[in-house]
């Protein structure tokens, strides 16, 4: 007598199980709602209006000026540049983490991640004092007399990119060590004992498994330097103009929100275009690490 | 593919490892004649995996010797010993295609590419999965991987093939299968095989010998049948099959059960004292009506305390006059079952004087 009712009944508890999860999530939901897709949207109008309120392209045709065209291959050029320092410097470093003992690897871990517990805007500063005419780097360089006069090393493209990698380079190795943590080490053990010598079996079975991680890293840097302001405005004294400082000077010196909104759509594109690019070429379950 | 070319004899002799003050292996020496299947048996931790690595290279001992033939070993890292391994979670490369994996090891000796087709195919056929050549790895069962593991292993004809409990993640119907068919291959192509399980009945099936190891040392080496019938200690009597233990007393060459002289198939293996009498479930027999013993078979006396249905078997248990527990196995035939003893009744068990297995009381090697 009772089964046809108690479906009913287990409808119903699903049905509020449901609504329960909904409930739950909904203040996050609500939450990203007002405070991503909202401005987003209203960045987005924005670009598209002109001082008196009216639809004009102006803020885009504008994009065309040398000035910002220069600005856009820099930051290319600069996040290139730091991407591919950071996978060269963060991919061994990874590699010794995962392979060595549980003491040297939590050592590593500490200072990999000790950038994040200090300051942005302190290392930047404290890359300006070690890189500056007679900073600690180059009075170095001049002791053991490696250099005659001191290096331009700051306000400039190189400081610039120096100070990027040092920050950008936890968010390389963590994935990279992440996908090779997950290497089963039979994998090398099996290659070896079909004949793979260490240099192969690494080429041909270890790289190849950490790829995903090597791919989130990459693109995880770069869409971060693409954006980045804080450490190009102060240590390229204003000679390395990234895309996030067009941004702000056309709002703080010009006060022009349209252009603005522009340089930043602009910029949400270009990244939102990389990773779907990514995701298309490699496939977006390798950039979350599983398979 | 047809037999292994040069199937050499594997010298293992005086192998200690230790890993800080723990002894993984205690100078343990084997000899493994050419295209012998030895399994090594153990429980876990009792160094058998330990051997199987440094057999394969990846563990390098403290001292010892391991020989190839004539050639010495111990010192060739692993890529260079040209064995075939097949790993518990069989370590097949996610990244390759079937075929990708299986020709491996060709593409390393740099064997040109229609060979390694060719060879690769032929090897997915000798485990029965020609034409998975294109499958990914992840599209496999268990015991297609495992299939494919094997062929892998076995394609570039290494000298020896070693196997870490290959079969332990299958079921058991699909474990007993590819036993069978892992011996079958292993007659076939005549390679010398070291395989380790911590499975006695695996152990049993498949080997031409058995190690039985333990704390690092050889508890006994020998065929699966002399093994299983005349264990040469308590450990391996305990190990392999089902045991139980009752005290004897040995002197002046006869033992004695309580107070009853044991009639043996030979002299006690042991010198006067303590020792034990090894009593396996399915070698005891109930004997039919109160006479003193046949003069042929042994007899024990005991009083059953319950019983155990198994499906092929009842399980009776019996405490005999002592005051221990053993246990014996009925098969549950119609015939069998009509004189069944319940619980409480006495009972007499005889047992045959060839299955009349004394072993040493202390547990010692």
């Amino acid at each position: 007598m009772t089964e046809a009712a108690n479906s009913a009944a287990l409808a119903a508890a699903e049905r509020r199980e449901a609504r329960g999860l909904f409930l739950l999530c909904s203040p996050a939901v609500l939450m990203i709602a007002v405070v991503v897709f909202l401005p987003i949207g209203w960045l987005f109008a924005l670009s598209f209006l002109n001082e008196q309120g009216g639809f004009t392209l102006d803020h885009y045709a504008r994009m065309l000026h040398p000035a910002y065209t220069r600005s856009f291959q820099t930051t290319f050029e600069l996040s290139f540049l730091v991407t591919a320092i950071c996978a060269a410097l963060g991919y061994p470093l990874a590699y010794l983490m995962s392979q060595t003992s549980t003491v040297w690897r939590a050592l590593i871990f500490v200072c990999v991640l000790f950038p994040f517990w200090t300051s942005l805007l302190v290392r930047t500063y404290a890359w300006l004092v070690l890189l500056q005419r007679r900073g600690v780097v180059n009075v170095w360089l001049q002791d053991i007399g490696l250099i005659e006069a001191p290096l331009r090393l700051v306000h400039n493209f190189t400081g610039t990119a120096i100070g990027m990698t040092q920050i950008m380079l936890p968010f390389m190795v963590l994935p990279l060590y992440a996908a090779m943590a997950a290497v089963d080490r039979d994998y090398v053990k099996a290659a070896a004992s079909l004949g793979a010598s260490p240099l192969k079996s690494f080429w041909q079975v270890f790289f190849p498994l950490t790829l995903p991680g090597l791919l989130a890293g990459t693109v995880l840097v770069f869409v971060l330097c693409l954006g980045f302001y804080v450490t190009p405005a102060v240590l390229g004294g204003g000679r390395v103009l990234m895309w996030s400082m067009s941004i702000e000077r056309s709002v703080a010196v010009y006060s022009d929100w349209g252009a603005a909104s522009a340089l930043g759509v602009v910029l949400l594109v270009v990244t939102l275009a990389i990773l779907w690019i990514m995701n298309r070429l490699f496939g977006v379950e390798r950039f979350i690490g599983g398979r | 593919m047809t037999a292994s070319r040069t199937a050499p004899t594997v010298t293992i002799r005086e192998v200690t490892k230790t890993y800080g003050r723990f002894r993984a292996l205690d100078a343990v020496s084997l000899d493994i004649a050419a295209g012998e299947f030895v399994t090594l048996l153990g429980p876990s931790g009792s160094g058998k995996t330990t051997l199987l690595m440094v057999l394969a290279g990846f563990v390098r001992p403290d001292s010892g010797s391991i020989r190839f033939g004539e050639t010495e070993m111990v010192l060739t890292p692993p890529h260079k010993r040209d064995i075939g391994i097949v790993f518990q979670n069989y370590a097949l490369f996610p990244h390759m295609s079937v075929a990708g994996n299986v020709g491996y090891p060709l593409r390393l000796r740099g064997v040109a590419k229609a060979e390694i087709a060719r060879r690769a195919e032929a090897a997915l056929a000798l485990v029965q999965l020609q034409g998975y050549g294109e499958r990914r790895v992840d599209q496999l069962s268990g015991g297609q991987k495992q299939r494919v593991a094997l062929a892998r292993a076995i394609v570039f004809e290494p000298r020896i093939l070693l196997m870490d409990e290959p079969l332990s993640a299958l079921d058991k119907k699909l474990r007993e299968q590819m036993q069978i068919e892992i011996r079958q291959l292993h007659e076939r192509l005549g390679i010398t095989t070291v395989y380790v399980t911590h499975d006695q009945r695996e152990a049993l099936t498949m080997s031409d010998r058995i190690a039985v190891i333990d704390q690092g040392r050889f508890a006994q080496i020998d065929t699966p049948n002399r093994l299983y019938e005349r264990p040469a200690n308590r450990f391996v009597a305990d190990f392999v099959g089902e045991s139980h233990f009752l005290p004897v007393t040995v002197a002046g060459g006869v033992a004695r059960l309580g107070d009853r002289a044991l009639a043996l198939a030979g002299p006690p293996p042991m010198s006067d004292g303590a020792a034990l009498l090894v009593v396996r479930p399915e070698k005891l027999d109930i004997v039919e009506g109160a006479g003193a013993g046949d003069g042929a078979g042994n007899r024990i006396d005991g009083v059953v305390e319950g019983s155990v249905y198994q499906g092929e078997s009842f399980l009776l248990q019996v405490r005999v006059a002592g005051g221990e527990r053993i246990t014996m196995r009925q098969p549950t035939r119609r015939e069998a079952l009509r004189r069944l003893p319940q619980a409480g009744e006495p009972i007499a068990l005889g047992l045959h004087p060839e299955d009349t297995i004394l072993v040493a009381a202390e547990r010692s090697a």
